[in-house]
């Protein structure tokens, strides 16, 4: 009878999901992102596809994975602005590779962490878009609004807990 | 080799993805045009394909949620409809009167700029269309909408709602199209104030206001002021409105300029349908020249029953008068006419003399002297009337008026009794 080591913690808890998962829940996640702020304008300074990408980022633990997740996530996103297309694809592709490695390494199973987590990965978000957008692109009337991204990075952080609460119920462990 | 791949691939696949949408990034931004053109024929087919994915969703809630608050909106709607009947009655009657006013305005307008030569450009036709979805992102501030090139829309034609500028169309697809608020910082506009007349350039900023920053500080710029498109950036019409200004103040980074921040006409931040202009003329259209002919026919007959009436108020004035002179005696046209010689202390003449009557002698209207405070002999009235007096008389006593006769009038005076209190008697030298 064949034993199985687990040599890592990555390879202990390392999940999967169910192809439809993988792609229903990106493309929910922007499509509520573009209806909601038509009723509710206030809710556009929520990054729901940001908090997915976290998610499917630490849990799958794969670096590859994370920054593919986080450049296609970010991509249709662009798709969807005005802006140049890679913008948000450069900053979520970012974002899930160092999400993915970090969920290596640490308990993302742990609440502390995912609220720490979430709103240090909006902030890290917001800087990454302001060096795009101010250095990539030159836009010299783009400002990076402290107040505004902090108020961003906690109110991504009090919807990101019961969404990942919501997407544990779809994870497969290997 | 192979182990150096596998050691490194996780670095090595995020390099290639951070690669491979900077190329991209900087392809797109090398085109020399304006950043809210629409967007070359690659991308533009990369955002349609996105488009295409997620519209369909997106019109499919909108429908829902039609479906829903239409159902309940709809039982509402009836229960206020007599009294909304009976507001819009009144409202009607009250157009009515405003329009003829507003086309001879309309119409005198038309004549000067006429005179002028302006380029006017009025809208001939338009295409209602529902917002389905937003970009999602604040730092874009862009719409989607229903109605797409299948209904005639282009690129750059302006977006508006009857209340002021929405924006224009960036990337026109098929069934859809993108629309640039002009809240977005990539958004501008040729602007006009309405009572100074001052053109500008209104901008987006990244947080979602509109602004002026390339006025100097004027006195004449108030907050309050509207403001109008100008027409000068040939994608919205001349004289829409735009917004108020809200705020003036000087600009810190460019001096001497001063950022004029306006609030919108239009409410950006919820907008359910908005209006594609897709056509202008340089001539009023064919209905709306009815409707300045029907306004003007109105004004016309409105301003004739207004003469009509003066010139019978007037007509009934002068008769009046008329009757009045008649009515008056020749004194009192005198009187009328020589108005210094009224005597405001005599009785008014409260009715007019009978035919036959004798006018009032003149001398109860002649003035009186201010009485002398210390009479001598050549005070008026102190000498006796020349048919008193004999010539080469051995005496004659000369009367003096005191000051305290102030009652007697000069006209009567000489006709004084000679027992009247003498002060002095003058005795002729032997």
């Amino acid at each position: 009878m064949p034993t199985r080591s687990y040599t890592s913690r990555r390879e202990l808890e390392q999940h999967s999901f169910h192809p439809a998962v993988s792609l229903l829940v990106p493309l929910a996640a922007i499509i509520l992102q573009a209806l909601l702020p038509k009723p509710l304008p206030r809710l556009a300074i929520l990054d729901l596809p940001l908090i997915v990408t976290i998610f499917f980022a630490v849990s799958r633990r794969s670096p590859i994975a994370g920054a593919l997740t986080g450049a296609t996530i970010g991509l249709l996103q662009d798709a969807l602005t005005n802006q140049p297309i890679g913008v948000n694809g450069i900053a979520k592709t970012v974002i899930g590779y160092i999400a993915a490695s970090i969920g290596v390494q640490v308990d993302v199973e742990n609440l502390s962490t995912r609220i720490l987590m979430n709103f240090g990965f909006s902030l890290l978000s917001s800087i990454l878009l302001f060096l795009i957008n101010r250095r990539l692109l030159g836009l010299p009337g783009f400002h990076l609004l402290w107040f505004h991204e902090l108020t961003r990075a906690i109110v991504n952080t009090i919807v990101a807990v019961p969404i990942f609460l919501l997407l544990d119920q779809a994870k497969r462990t290997e | 080799m192979d182990s150096f791949f596998v050691r490194y691939k996780n670095s090595l696949v995020l390099i290639a993805l951070l690669l491979a949408q900077t190329i991209g990034l900087a392809v797109q931004v090398r085109r020399p045009v304006a950043a809210s053109a629409p967007d070359a024929p690659s991308v533009s087919l990369v955002r349609y394909w996105a488009v295409s994915a997620v519209s369909p969703f997106e019109r499919f809630f909108l429908t829902i949620g039609h479906t829903l608050r239409g159902g309940w909106s709809n039982y509402l709607d009836l229960r206020h409809v007599r009294q909304q009947n009976a507001e819009l009655q009144q409202q009607i009657a009250d157009m009515r009167v405003q329009q003829a006013a507003i086309a001879q305005d309309a119409i005198q307008g038309h004549r000067l700029q006429a005179l002028l030569n302006f380029q006017q450009h009025y809208v001939t036709s338009t295409v209602a269309a529902q917002v389905i979805g937003t970009s999602g992102s604040d730092f874009s501030r862009v719409l989607y909408i229903d109605k797409g090139a299948a209904d005639g829309l282009k690129s750059d034609q302006a977006v508006i709602t009857p209340d002021g500028i929405v924006g224009k169309l960036r990337d026109v697809f098929p069934h859809t199209a993108q629309v640039l608020l002009i809240n977005d910082q990539t958004s501008g506009a040729g602007v006009l104030l309405a009572s100074t007349r001052i053109r500008a350039i209104l901008r987006g900023t990244t947080n979602g206001r509109i602004v002026i920053n390339n006025l100097t500080a004027d006195s004449r710029i108030k907050p309050g002021e509207t403001v109008l498109t100008s027409g000068g950036d040939q994608v919205y019409p001349r004289g829409l409105p735009v917004g108020t200004i809200e705020t003036i103040a000087p600009d810190p980074d460019h001096q001497p300029y001063t950022t004029i921040q306006l609030h919108p006409a239009a409410n950006l931040s919820q907008l359910e349908e908005v209006l594609v202009i897709t056509g202008t003329q340089p001539t009023l259209p064919l209905q709306a020249q009815q409707d300045l002919n029907l306004g003007l026919a109105t004004a016309e007959a409105q301003a004739a029953q207004a003469q009509a009436a003066q010139a019978q108020a007037a007509a009934a004035r002068a008769a009046d008068l008329k009757a009045i002179e008649d009515a008056k005696s020749a004194a009192e046209i005198v009187a009328d006419r020589l108005p210094s010689l009224h005597d405001n202390s005599a009785p008014a003449a409260t009715t007019p003399n009978a035919p036959g009557t004798p006018a009032a002698p003149l001398s109860a209207v002649v003035p009186r002297p201010t009485p002398t405070l210390h009479p001598d002999r050549y005070t008026p009235g102190s000498t006796p009337p020349a048919a008193d007096l004999t010539p080469g008389a051995a005496n004659h006593s000369i009367t003096t008026q005191t000051p305290s006769d102030t009652t007697n009038s000069p006209a009567s005076a000489p006709q004084k009794s000679p027992k009247s209190p003498t002060t002095n008697t003058a005795q002729p030298n032997p």
